[in-house]
């Protein structure tokens, strides 16, 4: 390899692996990969040198990288508090506001927050804390209640405030004199019903390079890389951003899907303007970004395996599994017991197909909307809640389960919409791809330097799965 | 006659406006909504199919001065039980509550349908057929007298 050849090295400091992806940018191809340990909690050099001999000792000599590019989610990833005032309305948009910014909610408050609740909140310890509360011009006594009571805690992480813009300076008055570190910035709901996230995401990602990335010793490894650039479930997103929306040059895949199945979640994206599609449906309640993320903290293969079974149902999973019961949980409790265990015998991929598939199936059940009916007096009407994505054109899975098991296209087809349960506004024929070399963080970080070659990366390495005798989604075995 | 509030001072105003219930009609709701706006009143706007605790939810987040319930449909005072209730119990007990519209099926007397919606907590109800001015004129006297630490104008 030529040390003048166009380069980058893309770096993700995860929470269990420290991974590299070298790309040729001229041909938009992955000369190499590179995995060390995840060593930030002693020192996170350690990890990254293991990960870079890895990759040396694939490609050769090391190439001179023009970019050296990373996103983190290691030491807990961004743990973030949100609070607002009504729990549908201010307190959701910051909520989708910290998740857009690739945050793990650590908790999220409504309403005026008690002692408990601050009491609570200092236990969490978050590395920022988003405050919202208000439309421009509407309530202000709440947010000015929850700052004076954030002023009195112990509390010392950056705080966002993005409420009713008549109470930001009194509130930055507040908790400034109280020592608390204050980014100000627009509402998340200036106008009710009406989503401002942008502004908040950035001011979210600034504390995150600015501090968290010092804060949580990743910069100790900084002679290794140029940038943090953002939280890797940002990373993601952005990746899926640019495969959807495509450059000025070259198209994208379209409106599309990302379910990302991992050992403690579920994340789901959505690059989809989620317009009703059913003619004289009704939108209902708050607006959704057209950029959704969302994190099911109950649906993890190894840390929430025993929730997915909750959640779906054993007999389901059993099922799904054709497994004894006893087999089926003897297999769970090795996951559980060891939440690095890849499966090694044929019933234990069964099991994780089962898991996954549920997994997937009440991931994407959750972030999309549905329609309800409502009978008037007119005869019936049709209501939509959240985003429609009946015509998302493709979904791409990521994560362990879905690039190293047995059967991705089964566990990805029940993504799609289910004949068993026609409110839920779930893709119905889209294209399914694996993002096999798990490339989609790092189309997001390339793609803010280079969005042409991140998005040829990206379109080139999404690997189709075959699909005909998944297309509905379901054996006899799924209900 | 009672003062009436200054126009100037009507965009310090905000009125949460929306069809209750499974209740589609959304057009005169609009209109109202559009003469509410050009008045100069702030008005969020809600729509058809609104349940009631949407009504509330809105109005504590924007901060309203009042609410305007419509309802077309006949079943408006199912819908509207104890709506004076979910304002108390959210801490919105002097919120200004307007109804208006086809509030019963039937010939029942105005008078009586009035009655049983003022009972049920709002200020103030609005027979079908009513026209805009009037209504702004009803919101203009009672903030008015508000202004003047009444509940609502004198009628």
């Amino acid at each position: 390899m030529s040390r003048n050849a166009a380069t980058a090295l893309l770096i993700d400091f995860g929470s269990t692996y420290t991974k590299l992806r070298a790309i040729d940018l001229e041909r938009s191809e992955i000369i190499g990969s590179g995995q060390g340990p995840s060593t930030v909690t002693s020192d996170i050099t350690i990890g990254m040198e293991a990960a870079l001999a890895d990759l040396e000792q694939q490609i050769g000599t090391m190439p001179d990288f023009k970019y050296r590019l990373a996103s983190s989610s290691a030491a807990g990833g961004l743990r973030m508090v949100t609070v607002g005032l009504v729990k549908e309305l201010t307190a959701e948009a910051a909520r989708i506001a910290a998740l857009g910014a690739g945050a793990k909610l650590i908790g999220t408050y409504a309403y005026r927050l008690t002692a408990g609740d601050i009491a609570e909140i200092e236990n969490h310890q978050p590395d920022i804390l988003l405050l919202a509360g208000g439309t421009d011009g509407g309530n202000d006594e709440v947010i000015l209640h929850n700052a004076e009571a954030l002023a009195g805690s112990r509390l010392d992480c950056p705080i966002v405030v993005a409420g009713n813009r008549v109470a930001t300076d009194p509130i930055a008055a507040c908790l400034g004199s109280a020592g608390k570190s204050v980014v100000p910035t627009e509402n998340v709901m200036p106008e009710f019903n009406v989503l401002n996230i942008e502004p908040a995401r950035a001011a979210i990602r600034k504390i995150f390079i600015d501090r968290i990335v010092h804060a949580k010793g990743i910069d100790r490894a900084a002679e290794m890389f140029d940038h943090v650039l953002m939280p890797t479930p940002e990373a993601v997103m952005e990746g899926a951003r640019l495969l959807s929306d495509g450059t000025d040059n070259r198209q994208g895949l379209g409106p599309l899907l990302v379910v990302d199945i991992g050992g403690a979640t579920t994340d789901v994206h959505s690059v989809a303007s989620g317009d009703p599609t059913l003619e004289g449906a009704i939108q209902r309640g708050l607006p959704e970004p057209y950029v959704k993320r969302t994190v099911e903290g109950d649906l993890g293969m190894r840390h929430n395996a025993a929730s997915i079974v909750e959640a779906a149902g054993l007999e389901m999973l059993l099922e799904e599994s054709r497994l004894p019961e006893s087999r089926f949980r003897e297999i769970l409790d090795l996951f559980l017991a060891d939440v690095e265990r890849l499966p090694d015998s044929e019933d234990e991929h069964a099991v994780d197909r089962a898991l996954a598939r549920g997994a997937t199936r009440i991931a994407v059940r959750r972030h999309s909307g549905r329609t309800e009916v409502v009978y008037t007096v007119m005869g019936p009407a049709t209501a939509q809640h959240g985003k429609d994505l009946s015509t998302v054109a493709a979904v791409i899975g990521t994560g362990g389960v879905l690039v190293h098991g047995s059967d991705p296209a089964g566990i990805l087809a029940m993504a799609c919409a289910d004949s068993n349960d026609p409110e839920s506004l779930r893709p119905r024929s889209p294209k399914l791809y694996i993002d096999s070399e798990y490339l989609l963080y790092a189309c997001g970080l390339l793609g803010s330097v280079e969005p042409e070659a991140a998005l040829t990366l990206g379109l080139t390495h999404m690997h189709p799965v075959a699909q005909e005798e998944h297309r509905h989604g379901r054996s006899s075995a799924a209900g | 006659m009672t003062d009436s509030l200054d126009p100037t001072k009507r965009q310090d105003v905000t009125l949460v406006t929306g069809v209750i219930g499974s209740d589609t009609h959304i057009v005169g709701n609009r209109i109202l909504s559009m003469a509410l706006e050009e008045a100069g009143y702030s008005v969020v706007v809600l729509g058809a199919l609104t349940p009631a605790d949407e009504f509330i939810k809105a109005a504590i987040e924007t901060a309203a001065d009042g609410i305007m319930v419509s309802s077309l449909y006949g079943q408006g005072e199912l819908d509207c039980r104890g709506f004076r209730d979910l304002c108390v119990e959210a801490g919105l007990e002097d919120i200004l509550l307007y109804v208006g519209g086809n509030l019963v099926v039937g010939k029942t007397p105005w008078e009586v349908v009035e009655k049983r919606f003022l009972d049920l907590g709002f200020d103030r109800a609005f027979p079908p057929g009513t026209r805009t001015p009037g209504v702004i004129e009803a919101l203009d006297r009672d903030f008015a007298a508000r202004a003047q630490g009444k509940r609502v104008a004198d009628s």
